[in-house]
């Protein structure tokens, strides 16, 4: 393991217990880190609007990414395509904090990931399942998140994948030391990690939740089934009132396991964002299904 | 039995406790609630955001009851993010959070994560080994007042100190295998007040 890998492990263990917000121009960033944010997720458009105007989602300008580290202290992610490495390095080179390669944007690439340990800089990657999960891990992603089904406002893809990722890390908790070669087999995941996870009863780094939460209930309900912290996509920017939705899931992320304080942070938050049920997206249009 | 409370606002809130439990006589609690501050022997503040765990503390209205408590002399200590939100001054911050340590630091002072490293340093006075440090965005200290005590310098940077019932360190103890420092807590500033 080396020394890198483990400092960028260790930059997600300090966001724990924290919101990560999409933000578009160095104003929203702004917003996000006044209402704490632990992180803002640096793009041109949030999922909601590249699900709305279609066409191929590429990694954001880097001026416009210079501008929002410009802005703020907090550390700044971007998104880049699965499997493009190139922007990948881009991204490196603008010196931001870390990489979400991501399958919100356009796939570069239907085979094959990003080999991530090539880099010094961090990656966040989205997984459906344990599996998968460790499959980016072992290309070197230094933090794992749900994927959710990101711009639909709908949290019910990411339950899912939260709750089949928690259950399959206990399930090998419990299988005798010669059936974890199988297991690692049937999952298609490194045999080396699957033996980490059945020993220290979960992943071997950070795992936080994505992908269709949009209010302070959604994102506690997701630290209640496990989750390290939440990422809100368009979530917050598309809801009525921005600013107060960002501190209310701020505050619901913090305590999420004290319903007094949720019922107090839902209230009066205005519209939330336009959402969408999952079975009348068309199967093309599932980003979750993006990548492998 | 100690109790020593981590702050548990946001950030590495399981590695201190987990650390804490390789010590004897100690409890580690974690504080999340005025209640809560009002039943520990002692603090940690983590590593995370300072400005999220400063601006939740506000609006829970934790941060007078604690800067209350620190001023009248529960041990604490804060590593990184902790170090920020204990310090009287910030340098390229413009307000401060529970001050109450005479020091002036600096946010980010190293830049962003791929100047983030690790390294170690031997200190007589904490621990006869060499400890590992892990250095995450950290901040480092540029100026003390007089009454603290600098307890590690790297390149000629205050990464440590102490006054009174603080302590503060820019790095991650808790990140490491190394207890060395948990255990200087305890036995120096915590025991000693």
């Amino acid at each position: 393991m080396s020394k890198r890998y483990e400092l960028n492990k260790n930059l997600a263990q300090m966001l724990k217990g924290g919101v990560i917000m999409d933000v578009v121009n160095a104003e929203q960033a702004e917003i996000a880190e006044k209402a704490g944010a632990v992180a803002v997720m640096a793009l041109e458009r949030v999922p909601a609007d590249i699900r709305k105007q279609g066409g191929v989602a590429r990694m954001s300008d880097p001026r416009m990414i210079k501008e929002i580290k410009e802005a703020v202290s907090i550390p700044v992610m971007a998104k880049a395509r699965i499997g493009h490495f190139v922007e990948a390095q881009i991204l490196e080179a603008i010196g931001i904090d870390y990489i979400d390669e991501s399958e919100v944007l356009t796939p570069a690439d239907e085979m094959f990931h990003i080999h991530k340990h090539d880099f010094n800089i961090p990656f966040v990657c989205g997984a459906r399942n344990l599996g998968e999960a460790l499959r980016r891990i072992g290309e070197g992603a230094a933090m794992i998140r749900t994927k959710g089904e990101a711009g639909t406002g709908n949290v019910v893809e990411a339950v899912r994948h939260m709750r089949t990722m928690m259950s399959e890390i206990r399930k090998l908790r419990h299988l005798p030391t010669e059936e974890l070669m199988t297991a690692a087999k049937e999952m298609g995941a490194p045999y080396d990690l699957v033996l980490s996870v059945a020993e220290k009863e979960s992943l071997p780094v950070v795992n936080f939740a994505a992908g269709g939460i949009a209010t302070p209930a959604d994102a506690a309900l997701m630290m209640q089934l496990g989750s390290e912290g939440v990422f809100v996509g368009s979530g917050i920017f598309k809801s009525a009132d921005p600013e107060k939705r960002a501190r209310a899931i701020v505050k619901a992320t913090a305590y999420y396991n004290d319903p007094k304080i949720l019922a107090e942070v839902s209230q009066n938050l205005g519209e939330a964002m336009y959402s969408l049920e999952i079975n009348e997206i068309p199967k093309e249009n599932l980003y979750a299904e993006r990548g492998w | 039995m100690l109790k020593i409370g981590v702050l548990d606002i946001q950030g590495g809130v399981a590695e201190h406790i987990s650390m804490l439990e390789r010590l004897s006589d100690v409890e580690p609690v974690k504080v999340k609630t005025k209640d809560d501050i009002d039943r520990i022997d002692a603090l940690i503040i983590p590593g995370g955001e300072s400005t999220a765990i400063g601006k939740l503390l506000m609006d829970f209205n934790l941060l007078d009851p604690l800067m209350h408590k620190i001023q009248s002399g529960l041990p604490t200590w804060g590593t990184c993010a902790g170090m920020i939100l204990l310090a009287k001054k910030i340098s390229n911050h413009p307000k401060t959070f529970l001050n109450v340590m005479d020091i002036q630091v600096r946010r980010n002072a190293y830049g962003n994560q791929l100047d983030s490293f690790r390294t170690s340093l031997k200190l007589p006075a904490i621990s006869k080994h060499e400890i590992p440090m892990v250095f995450i965005r950290a901040p480092y200290v540029e100026n003390v007042e007089k009454d603290v005590k600098v307890l590690a310098k790297i390149d000629d940077i205050i990464i440590a100190c102490e006054q009174k019932n603080l302590l503060a360190t820019s790095f991650h103890p808790e990140l490491t295998d190394d207890i060395s420092f948990h255990t200087y807590f305890v036995e120096n500033i915590v025991k000693r007040q």
